[in-house]
């Protein structure tokens, strides 16, 4: 009786809003049904990361507690979503990138197997940044995912036998892979990391039954690297032309120019096309690589069975800030001007959430989520950015308060997006960076000067915020101020409940409306990992997340870096000195539920 | 050759020594000459030999590529105690007093008769020129600053301090450009002009680049110490008293790779 009256409260309620706002969803296609699992790490090709479980909702998540835990092995930086197929959880630690399938359907969800792909040692040192891994997928009984040392795996879900493990990219050239694979019919797709050393920007698709590539596209170079053809239709006038990824570089530069693909894929069936970012040009510093560095820092939608490219849109042409483009999409079908639209929605780390016509990549609007200095907003004619001249880092020229900084206001760390309320829910960072000047820095047995960046919070003096997002009218709903950068993803369900992680540790279920904190849990180490949830064998709900802080800002912890060196990790120390009070490493699984 | 100098990257090699031995554990590059590789062959390799006997200790090596994290994963890891060669009062360590002074320099064709020896030289507009590239985001090598201050970048070619790992020494990838006639002119470290050009297949030319500060932050010439952990001090003093004693060998062992030294009054022809 007493639910009853609360359902037809919350009807009566919700029906006005209905009402006056047309819904926006993603099409059914990219987001089927809910049935319980969460197969990949943005749980459907939508990348909405939206459950329909609502067992766990705004009313009793102050309940939740730990159903089990369990730890990975691995004291590094957690970026994986724990997958659940059936009844059995895979969890992925760092390097060495070992995948452990858990038994849900047995009390403490013992282990049935883990697989060892013996990730060569030498990635480690070889390898650019932290050892971080965004999780592996499933499809047709198998789980895929990447190792550090630049190789893709396929492992049998049911019995963790090795099915295939090509390699895919060279370490000795500074080749590595950390992105979530994504499959698509019978492809497996990944993308490439590197971009400081000088390796060119790829996508690959893997034939799913054995690795073979069926295709590659190259982030530069001459259109047939890149896969542009009859089908490339840009909307934009910058991106018509031939040979883009050559011209717009000095002679030669786009064999050494960056722009990976390290991030997220998402894949529309109805218009099948695959959507995936660019990372940032790269090696030079941008004095040397005038023009617009074409595909760096960019957006393409392709043709998932060839790879060819129907239309392509740059985030930042010429990035001067290290702002790599490769986050996440979420596809999303509203009522745009009163016209139906298929749209993209992409928060990127230049500080602006964009709506993308994913038809024909036409920017529909570019509203900002952080404090900007660096630039002050994107000519929806041309859809170039504008560009604050004066921020711009020059070598040994001092420049202070650039926002948002060299991370950007977003990094990786993904979005999510639910139909319920019709917001996306931002985790992001609150940060600005000073150019002052030079240092003395040796490498590979070569001296020069590094710029000195030092990185600090922005506006407010926090330095992360949780955001709910309204897109159609480009702007914050609310927000919460969180001391660190927020690092984690999120994650929405239909009981309304949003999760996300800190990095001093504390998963929190806020109130996807109001913006309240629920609940919120002390893990044993900082979050930087992807939320996820699934109906367990039992017929109820759990939520897991792996918590071992790590990453870009949290590398002073999990390296062990030294908080009196401010400009290690490019600067995030100085902005993170106090995060070795407030954590240590770890990595831990940990998994909720009702009493 | 890929797998060999893999294997050897993040394995901590201890020699066997006797129970009362002293060790030196020195950090250092598996592939890198003229500096070090594992077969001991560098000349860091050759001086730690001489600072360790006047230490009357032996070493032994931790190899790890001198990249991004080198330091992080090696010394701060306490894996070893003594990085032998890293630009004087860099931030992250604990120097010991320059031991030498090297600069970039111009290396050319000797045939050409370029005789370039300065950033301002007309010629660098239209010349190819090959620079090193660091690719720490917003930073590279002062030479590659120098020209792109100046405008020159169109005919300017980058070449990773990195390279391709799976070859012997990748460095030394910039001085073969050259010899190879890739490109015209190369900027390059001076340890590394002074140890691969001898070794090309044509004579090159090496010429210490001018001005040796360009503009009003870019040195081009630098001191070169070993670096301890910050709270090392008894070490580097210790290694410091080392170095001041065995100078002669030290001098003779840096003359043997060729080194260009810019503190010693006969290498500045």
């Amino acid at each position: 009786m007493r639910s009853g009256v609360l359902l037809l409260l919350a009807l009566l309620s919700m029906a006005p809003a209905l009402a006056q706002q047309p819904a926006i969803a993603p099409p059914p296609s990219a987001a089927p049904p809910e049935d319980g699992q969460w197969t990949m790490p943005a749980k459907n090709y939508a990348s909405t990361r939206f459950s329909g479980l609502d067992e766990i909702n705004t009313g009793n998540v102050k309940g939740l507690q730990v159903a089990f835990t369990f730890s990975t092995g691995v004291n590094r930086g957690q970026e994986a979503a724990p997958l659940v197929v059936g009844s059995t959880m895979y969890v992925l630690s760092p390097w060495p990138n070992i995948l452990y399938a858990l038994d849900l359907a047995r009390p403490g969800a013992p282990m049935k197997w883990r697989y060892d792909p013996k990730a060569e040692p030498a990635s480690q040192g070889v390898a650019c940044c932290d050892v971080v891994n965004r999780g592996p997928t499933y499809a047709e009984g198998k789980i895929f995912y990447n190792t550090l040392d630049a190789h893709t795996v396929a492992v049998d879900a049911e019995t963790g036998r090795e099915v295939w493990r090509v390699k895919v990219g060279d370490i000795n050239i500074g080749e590595t892979t950390t992105m979530a694979p994504l499959v698509v019919k019978d492809k497996v797709l990944v993308g490439n990391s590197g971009g400081e050393y000088g390796v060119r920007g790829w996508l690959k698709a893997l034939d799913i039954n054995s690795g073979e590539v069926r295709w590659t596209a190259w982030a530069t170079g001459p259109d047939g690297d890149v896969l542009i053809g009859p089908e490339f239709k840009p909307f934009y006038e910058n991106d018509r032309g031939t040979d883009l990824g050559v011209t717009t570089w000095p002679p030669e530069a786009w064999r050494q120019g960056g722009g990976n693909m390290w991030g997220w894929i998402s894949y529309d069936p109805d218009l099948d096309l695959i959507y995936h970012g660019t990372g940032n040009p790269g090696p030079w510093n941008h004095e040397a690589r005038p023009g617009d560095n074409k595909w760096t820092a960019g957006i393409f939608a392709r043709n998932p069975d060839t790879g060819a490219a129907r239309w392509f849109y740059q985030w930042s042409p010429h990035d001067v800030y290290d702002h790599d483009g490769i986050n996440e999409q979420i596809l999303l079908d509203m009522d745009w001007n009163g016209e139906p639209r298929k749209v993209l929605v992409r928060p990127e780390r230049n500080g602006f959430v964009y709506v993308l016509d994913r038809t024909t990549g036409e920017v529909l609007s570019a509203n900002p989520f952080h404090a900007l200095t660096a630039i002050s907003g994107v000519d929806l004619k041309t859809g170039r950015p504008h560009m604050v001249s004066e921020k711009e880092p020059k070598t040994g020229k001092v420049v202070r308060d650039i926002c948002p900084n060299a991370s950007g206001a977003k990094d990786w760390n993904p979005s999510a997006f639910s139909p319920r309320t019709g917001l996306l829910y931002l985790p992001h960072a609150n940060l600005c960076m000073d150019f002052e000047g030079v240092e003395p820095n040796y490498i590979a047995g070569t001296p020069y000067v590094g710029a000195n960046v030092h990185m600090k919070p922005g506006p407010g003096g926090h330095r992360g915020e949780f955001s709910a997002w309204d897109i159609r009218a480009g702007k914050e709903v609310w927000t919460i101020n969180e001391p660190f950068p927020v690092w984690s993803g999120a994650l929405v369900t239909a009981g309304d409940v949003v999760f996300y992680g800190t990095m001093e540790g504390w998963f929190k279920a806020v109130d996807a409306r109001s913006g309240e904190v629920l609940w919120q849990f002390k893990t044993s180490s900082g979050i930087i990992g992807q939320p996820t949830t699934y109906r367990g064998p039992d017929g109820h709900q759990y939520v897991a997340i792996l918590a071992g802080v790590g990453g870009w800002p949290g590398v002073i912890v999990s390296g062990d870096l030294d908080a009196r060196d401010k400009t290690a990790a490019l600067g995030f120390v100085g902005a993170m000195g106090d995060l070795p009070q407030h954590t240590t490493k770890g990595g831990t699984l940990y998994v909720f539920r009702l009493p | 050759m890929c797998s060999a100098f893999l294997k050897g990257i993040a394995l901590v090699v201890v020699l066997a020594l006797p129970a009362s031995a002293r060790e030196l554990r020195v950090c250092a590059d598996p592939n890198n000459l003229p500096f070090s590789n594992e077969r001991g062959e560098g000349f860091e390799n050759r001086i730690a030999a001489v600072i360790a006997e006047q230490m009357g200790a032996e070493v032994s090596y931790t190899w790890w590529a001198q990249r991004r994290g080198f330091i992080r994963n090696t010394l701060r890891e306490g894996r070893c105690d003594l990085i032998p060669g890293t630009v004087a009062n860099m931030e992250m360590l604990r120097t010991t007093a320059p031991y030498y002074r090297s600069g970039y320099v111009f290396v050319t064709r000797g045939v050409d008769a370029l005789d370039i020896g300065s950033f301002d030289d007309p010629r660098l507009r239209t010349l190819r020129v090959g620079v090193q590239l660091i690719g720490d985001d917003g930073s590279n090598a002062p030479p590659a600053h120098a020209l792109e201050r100046r405008g020159i970048t169109g005919n300017m070619r980058g070449y990773t301090v990195y390279g391709d790992y799976a070859e012997a020494n990748p460095a030394g990838r910039i001085v073969r450009a050259v010899a190879e006639g890739e490109v015209d002119v190369a900027v390059v470290w001076g340890p590394f002009a002074g140890y691969f050009a001898p070794r090309q297949a044509v004579e090159l030319s090496i010429r210490p680049v001018t001005p040796g500060i360009d503009g009003p932050m870019l040195p081009m010439v630098f001191d070169i110490s070993m670096g301890v952990r910050r709270e090392d001090e008894p070490l580097r003093e210790e290694v410091d008293a080392a170095l001041k004693a065995r100078r002669a060998d030290v001098d003779a062992i840096l003359a043997s790779y060729g080194v260009p030294r810019l503190d010693r009054t006969e290498a500045r022809r």
